[in-house]
């Protein structure tokens, strides 16, 4: 039971709003110690794990390719593209990104998207452009919005998709448990059953998109009726 | 043989220069520890494998202790004012994408045509992360043609991309930081613990609960560990596996393909989850990033919410029907 402490200290830190570098350090060594570990042998096997996770960190050397493509006017030239097609709105444009990221990601194309390389270079950008075709000034909070949504959609369309296909890491993390337990099932046969799951995703989320773009005409006909002159 | 150890030391390089240019930039009031901080995440990365396990826990807590008190500054370096980017776009137009698109495309094709060659019977790519040396090598392509076509002062990537960096701050290390600490639960058994309360305090019944059980329990501990491979096995060797499969006669595929996505379901509720749901409320420089629920996490729970209700009816429906 006392195990479970660490634990309390991550609620603890997220509720009191402490940088969350040092919350962890402090949950690890306090879940170490109450687990039958030293302090030493705690910070061993801590700093062991982090080093043997450093590819997760890998992804920023995406961020001078990003920068230099940003200095260059990347994210003008997508806004552009988007401004001249009259038709795109903010919630189809995600609902198409949506989409696209979905069936790649069921094809094992997982790292097609993603937040540095798709999202903050590309969606994000598109997504406002959108709105400001359609309802010229938007409101911060809409904006944010907007960004908040573009990252959403990303993280939804690849959970809800990669599953689909039979070699991603939590189908073998499946079939490698059922295994060990002395029951034998195919890759295929775990992944066929994701599908269910993947249509209402789309089904729920995309209808949230759509519904989007009334929440951003809402919201910019609100501030445009409490400041009308900044509107005009 | 290319390995991850050489795209290791392109990142320690990487962020070493990010720490280099962060002493000489003057706009920053706390540029001294944005440079240690960098500086130490490129050590761990060009020196790492060859330091004891207990030195990586101490240069891990100088890390930690650098940025967690008092925090990072934000770098200033030079960069293009929105007009000249107008003009700039206007000039390149849709070749803007293609540095883009290098990256994802050459991930790819690492990832399917690279990593079956051969050189006189040595692999080219180490064959357990082709896609990650792809990616290395997409972005080392990706700035050689960039810098072909767009011809910037040569020192811009490296001041472009610690301006995004220094955006993305420390949460930087956050996702790897929690990987370390699901691997020190799984050292202490946390996950038996839980596993053994779950199964003590709830009365399998059932059929419905022991799902409703299940996948609750899936998406609860995820949003604990902020993984939901950190969450299946103890969840499916505590509910799963002895009541809904064994006891019910659950369908073990169909149970443990959707207990999975349940536990997805709290990925996206959960702060711990920092890779999809912090870090790009820092790279879209979002005013609440550092909330506990942040924009992204609200903009996805109204589907998390309806897609955990979807999957315990899925699960009822169909695991002990097929």
């Amino acid at each position: 039971m006392l195990v479970l402490l660490g634990i309390a200290v991550l609620v603890a830190g997220f509720l009191l709003r402490i940088n969350p570098l040092p919350v962890i350090l402090v949950a690890a060594i306090v879940t170490g110690m109450t687990g039958g570990l030293s302090f030493t042998e705690t910070l061993a096997a801590f700093g062991k794990a982090f080093n043997d996770n450093r590819y997760i960190s890998i992804v920023w050397l995406v961020l001078p390719v990003i920068g230099l493509l940003e200095r260059t006017g990347l994210q003008e030239q997508a806004r552009i593209l988007i401004a001249r097609m009259t038709r795109v709105t903010t919630g189809r444009l995600l609902l198409a990104y949506f989409v696209a990221r979905q069936i790649t990601a069921a094809l094992g194309q997982t790292k097609l998207g993603g937040h540095p390389q798709m999202v903050r270079p590309l969606v994000a950008p598109m997504a406002e452009a959108a709105a400001e075709t359609h309802h010229g000034v938007i409101p911060d909070a809409t904006r944010f919005r907007i960004r908040a949504h573009a990252a959403a959609a990303d993280n939804i369309a690849l959970f809800f998709g990669e599953d689909i296909f039979i070699a991603i890491a939590s189908i073998l993390l499946i079939k490698g448990f059922l295994e060990q337990n002395g029951i034998v099932v195919q890759p295929l046969h775990i992944s066929m059953w994701a599908i269910p799951t993947a249509i209402v995703a789309l089904i729920i989320h995309g209808t949230r998109l759509v519904l989007l773009d009334r929440r951003i005409a809402r919201e910019v006909a609100a501030a445009n009726a409490t400041a009308p002159e900044a509107a005009r | 043989m290319i390995t991850l150890q050489w795209v290791y030391v392109l990142a320690g390089l990487t962020f070493m220069a990010f720490a280099g240019l962060s002493i000489t930039d003057r706009e920053n009031n706390r540029r001294f520890k944005n440079a240690a901080f960098w500086g130490l995440l490129a050590f761990s990365f060009l020196f790492g494998g060859y330091l004891s396990d207990l030195a990586n826990g101490v240069l891990l807590t100088a890390m930690v202790l650098v940025a967690g008190i008092g925090g990072l500054g934000q770098g200033r370096p030079a960069t293009t004012s929105p007009d000249e980017r107008r003009t700039l776009a206007a000039r390149f137009g849709n070749r803007l994408f293609v540095p883009a698109l290098i990256i994802p495309v050459t991930a790819l094709a690492g990832t399917l045509v690279l990593a079956k060659i051969d050189i006189g019977g040595t692999p080219l790519f180490d064959a357990k992360d082709p896609t990650l040396i792809a990616l290395g090598l997409g972005v080392i392509l990706a700035l050689i043609v960039g810098m072909a076509m767009f011809r910037p002062p040569a020192i811009a990537p490296l001041q472009e991309g610690r301006r995004l960096m220094d955006a993305v701050g420390w949460a930087a290390i956050l996702p790897q930081m929690l990987a370390a600490l699901g691997a020190v639960f799984a050292l202490a058994g946390v996950g038996q613990v839980v596993g053994g309360l779950v199964s003590d305090v709830i009365p399998m019944n059932g059929p419905l609960i022991a799902v409703v059980a299940y996948c609750l329990g899936m998406a609860l501990f995820t949003i604990i560990m902020g993984n939901a491979f950190a969450a299946f096995p103890v969840m499916t060797a505590a509910i799963g596996l002895p009541f809904v499969v064994l006891q019910f006669g659950g369908n073990p595929a169909i149970v443990c393909a959707i207990g999975m996505l349940s536990g997805f379901c709290g990925t996206l509720l959960t702060p711990m989850a920092a890779n999809f749901n912090v870090v790009p409320a820092n790279l879209l420089e979002l005013p609440d990033r550092n909330a506990a629920f942040n924009g992204v996490i609200r903009a996805q729970a109204p589907t998390a919410v309806a897609m955990l209700g979807v999957n315990i009816l899925l699960m009822y429906v169909l695991a002990f029907r097929f």
